[in-house]
């Protein structure tokens, strides 16, 4: 594999490089274009923009247990198709991945996806929140980091969650939400769930959470990691113990940034535009049940006010497959969570376009950030191995079942046409996603 | 109109339309007149919840303007047998059904039915959402109770948050005008200080003074029982509506209730049987409005 990337925008969030220049790829390194011999393919570039490839640090892959949603070998197309080089794979699986043994079996599974699938492990057996896993083991087997996701670690847990994980230098991703707070809540609390005759989710439930685990990361020195924050709240309290020293990093996820909780009444606007004409044909659309719910907008421009100020890590995407008979059912029957391996760069790109975030810093947040979280590297450097993604920022697409390469197509997206076309992905030195530009057999 | 799943956003002068079709569909029915509008419509109640005047009357309005009608008897269907809502409604689809009459315990359902189908969709009460139907004929009791809704001070009492009837009644009667007040334990009416339009009151005697027309609510003793509350007696102390509280309202104020009533928790045996009631009145309006729907949501009249 051996061709070159002709008068691409380099972004290079690791070295802080934004500019015009050549990519040669030689044998699946990234060299000096001097180092190419003259008959090496040539790719016009311009106009695309080459970064680091993507790592998602929250991805469900539904395998085992619900591959007719994903499975990890279509989650992990999904992935290079929306420019992810990398998933962390959530243990919420049927069975959970609580045991190094399926660790194993999973990842010889994962040994020839399109991406990298890392796997996160379970805290506690089951996910039944009783008994720590084998923490130490699972780590050992290759878990990046441990979560419970989809609930918070139970109180009488977190500090010895906390310390395994740090026993075994992991992070303990954390779902931030306080289970009594939020019991029956279906979508954010505020003036549309009071119209709409749905239980409202109070902001308190995360904040109450996020104070509670950064108490406990602060008291134990572990590395605490809050997955998917969606209250300006949260936020504050992160900046607050970081100030205090506390060793905490978040993610939140395109959707918490984009979209908001008048979706729920049909709205389609982003969160920056000033909300739109509600198409109340759309209300009560079960793929914008989410968990934790959209945002109040006030909320949704806090977080992109937070990630364009650097205090959020990462983007992550929460990609939550689910099969039709699962979000076509009443809104409260619904399943929470969307699919957004495809969509995220897009989101993010329209949030760029909007003057929300810079460019740069949307890219950071979606690769070399959330890498370092899990210990991986990414750079654009001569001499590093290829791992990159290449995409034209002003192209559009529209969201289809068959435009997506994942199994669902459970998005309020659906029939959206959004910028951001993902020509080319090399995930650790083999090109998997190719949208054309590449000759076969380059 | 080819739904009719919320009263919210629908245009004055659409509502006073259907408010004048109404009164001619219940002069035509008194005479015995009702006109064949819905002779090519086969109308299905698919009551997924227990009710008596709601089901009753659209199916008598379905009837009286001569259309098919069936009843989904959800125990002895296939429903009982874990079909989808979705799935459900397309099998009646395919069997000829073009309207379908919804109720439903989980809010918005009717949306789903309606984006999913073929089927004309009129929401007989989703969850605690809306329930437009009752709001129309509660209008139109009022209406004909007050000579009109503009500027009458009209104050709902009970559970609001869990209320489709309080919700649709918002809507609806502030389209008419009125001005609107709710009252209720804290819990019964939190958030609804940011509903546009609606005051809060925080006792009885603050809710009905000046009071136009007071509608008290049903404590839905078979959902969430007890909670927001401290007991059924102190609510009934606090919050039951009996003669002599409605003094506090302006001379004559009616008194309505969505029913079933609760006697002696939101409402006395005296006040719901007494001169000022329009409980009756209300049921009687259910199948002449119920009919002024289904004539609109077929489009069998301008």
């Amino acid at each position: 594999m051996t061709f070159l990337l002709a008068g691409a925008r380099v972004v290079d969030p690791s070295s802080g490089e934004d500019a015009v220049r050549d990519v040669a790829i030689l044998e699946g390194r990234l060299v000096d274009p001097a180092q190419l011999s003259d008959d090496a393919p040539r790719v016009d570039a311009a106009g695309l923009v080459v970064a680091p490839g993507f790592c998602d640090l929250h991805t469900h892959l539904r395998e085992p247990g619900g591959e007719g949603a994903e499975t990890i070998a279509s989650g992990a197309r999904a992935a290079v198709r929306g420019g992810f080089t990398t998933v962390c794979a959530m243990p919420n699986t049927s069975p959970p991945l609580d045991d190094p043994d399926l660790l194993a079996d999973l990842a010889s599974r994962a040994a020839g996806a399109a991406a990298r699938v890392r796997f996160i492990g379970a805290v506690t057996r089951g996910r039944a929140g009783e008994a720590l896993t084998d923490v130490a083991a699972l780590a050992g087997a290759g878990a990046v980091a441990f979560s419970d996701d989809g609930a918070a670690v139970p109180d009488a847990l977190l500090e010895a969650a906390l310390g395994a994980a740090m026993a075994s230098d992991r992070p303990l991703f954390e779902h931030a939400e306080d289970p009594a707070l939020a019991a029956g809540a279906l979508m954010r609390a505020g003036p549309t769930a009071l119209r709409l005759g749905l239980t409202g989710w109070p902001p308190a439930a995360e904040l109450a959470c996020v104070e509670r685990d950064l108490a406990a990361a602060e008291a134990t020195g572990a590395r605490l990691h809050l997955t998917h924050l969606s209250t300006g709240a949260a936020l504050d309290a992160v900046r607050a113990a970081r100030r205090r020293g506390v060793r905490v990093t978040c993610d939140v996820t395109p959707h918490h940034l984009a979209l908001t909780d008048a979706w729920v009444s049909g709205d389609r606007a982003w969160s920056w535009e000033e909300p739109g004409d509600v198409d109340g044909a759309l209300a009560y659309d079960g793929r914008c049940r989410v968990n934790p719910p959209l945002p109040a907008r006030d909320d949704a421009l806090a977080l992109l006010a937070g990630l364009a100020d650097g205090t959020i890590d990462a983007i992550a995407t929460d990609h939550a497959p689910h099969p039709p008979e699962r979000t076509l059912v009443p809104f409260d029957a619904a399943a929470p969570g969307l699919i957004g391996l495809e969509t995220a760069l897009s989101i993010g790109l329209a949030a760029v376009a909007a003057g929300r975030v810079p460019l740069p810093v949307l890219l950071a947040a979606l690769s070399v950030r959330p890498a370092a979280i899990i210990g991986e590297q990414r750079s654009l450097a001569v001499g590093s191995r290829a791992d990159l993604v290449a995409f034209d920022p002003v192209a559009t697409w529209t969201v289809m079942p068959e435009t997506l390469a994942s199994r669902s197509s459970n998005t309020p997206l659906l029939g959206r046409t959004l910028p951001g076309v993902v020509r080319l992905t090399i995930a650790d030195g083999r090109v998997t996603w190719n949208d054309g530009i590449l000759a076969p057999r380059a | 109109m080819t739904h009719l799943l919320d009263v919210d956003g629908i245009p004055r002068p659409q509502v006073e339309r259907l408010l004048e079709l109404a009164v001619e569909m219940r002069e035509a029915r008194a005479a015995r007149r009702s006109p064949d509008l819905l002779e090519r419509e086969t109308i299905a109640t698919c009551f997924y919840e227990a009710s008596t005047r709601t089901r009753v009357s659209f199916e008598l309005a379905a009837k009286a303007l001569g259309a098919t009608t069936v009843d989904l008897a959800i125990a002895g269907s296939s429903v009982g047998k874990g079909e989808s809502l979705v799935d459900t409604m397309r099998t009646l689809e395919r069997t000829g059904v073009t309207v379908a009459v919804l109720r439903h315990g989980s809010a918005g359902a009717p949306w789903l039915v309606a984006r999913e189908t073929g089927l004309r969709v009129v929401n007989a009460g989703d969850g605690a959402h809306a329930h437009p139907t009752q709001a129309l004929l509660d209008a139109l009791t009022l209406r004909e109770a007050l000579g009109t809704l503009d500027g009458a001070r009209v104050v709902i009492v009970g559970d609001v948050a869990h209320s489709r009837v309080a919700r649709s009644n918002l809507h609806l009667l502030g389209t008419l005008g009125a001005r609107l007040r709710v009252a209720g334990p804290p819990a019964f009416v939190a958030g609804f200080d940011a509903w546009p339009g609606v005051e809060v009151a925080t006792t009885l005697d603050g809710a009905l003074d000046g009071a136009d027309a007071v509608m008290t609510l049903r404590v839905q003793l078979e959902r969430d029982a007890g909670s927001g509350i401290s007991s059924v007696a102190d609510y009934a102390r606090a919050w039951g509506i009996t003669p002599e509280r409605l003094e506090r309202a302006r001379p004559g104020a009616p008194l309505l209730h969505p029913g079933p009533t609760n006697e002696g928790v939101e409402l006395s045996a005296e006040a719901a049987n007494g001169p000022r009631s329009l409980i009756g009145r209300q049921v009687e309006n259910g199948v002449p409005v119920r009919m002024a729907v289904l004539a609109t949501v077929c489009g069998a009249v301008a």
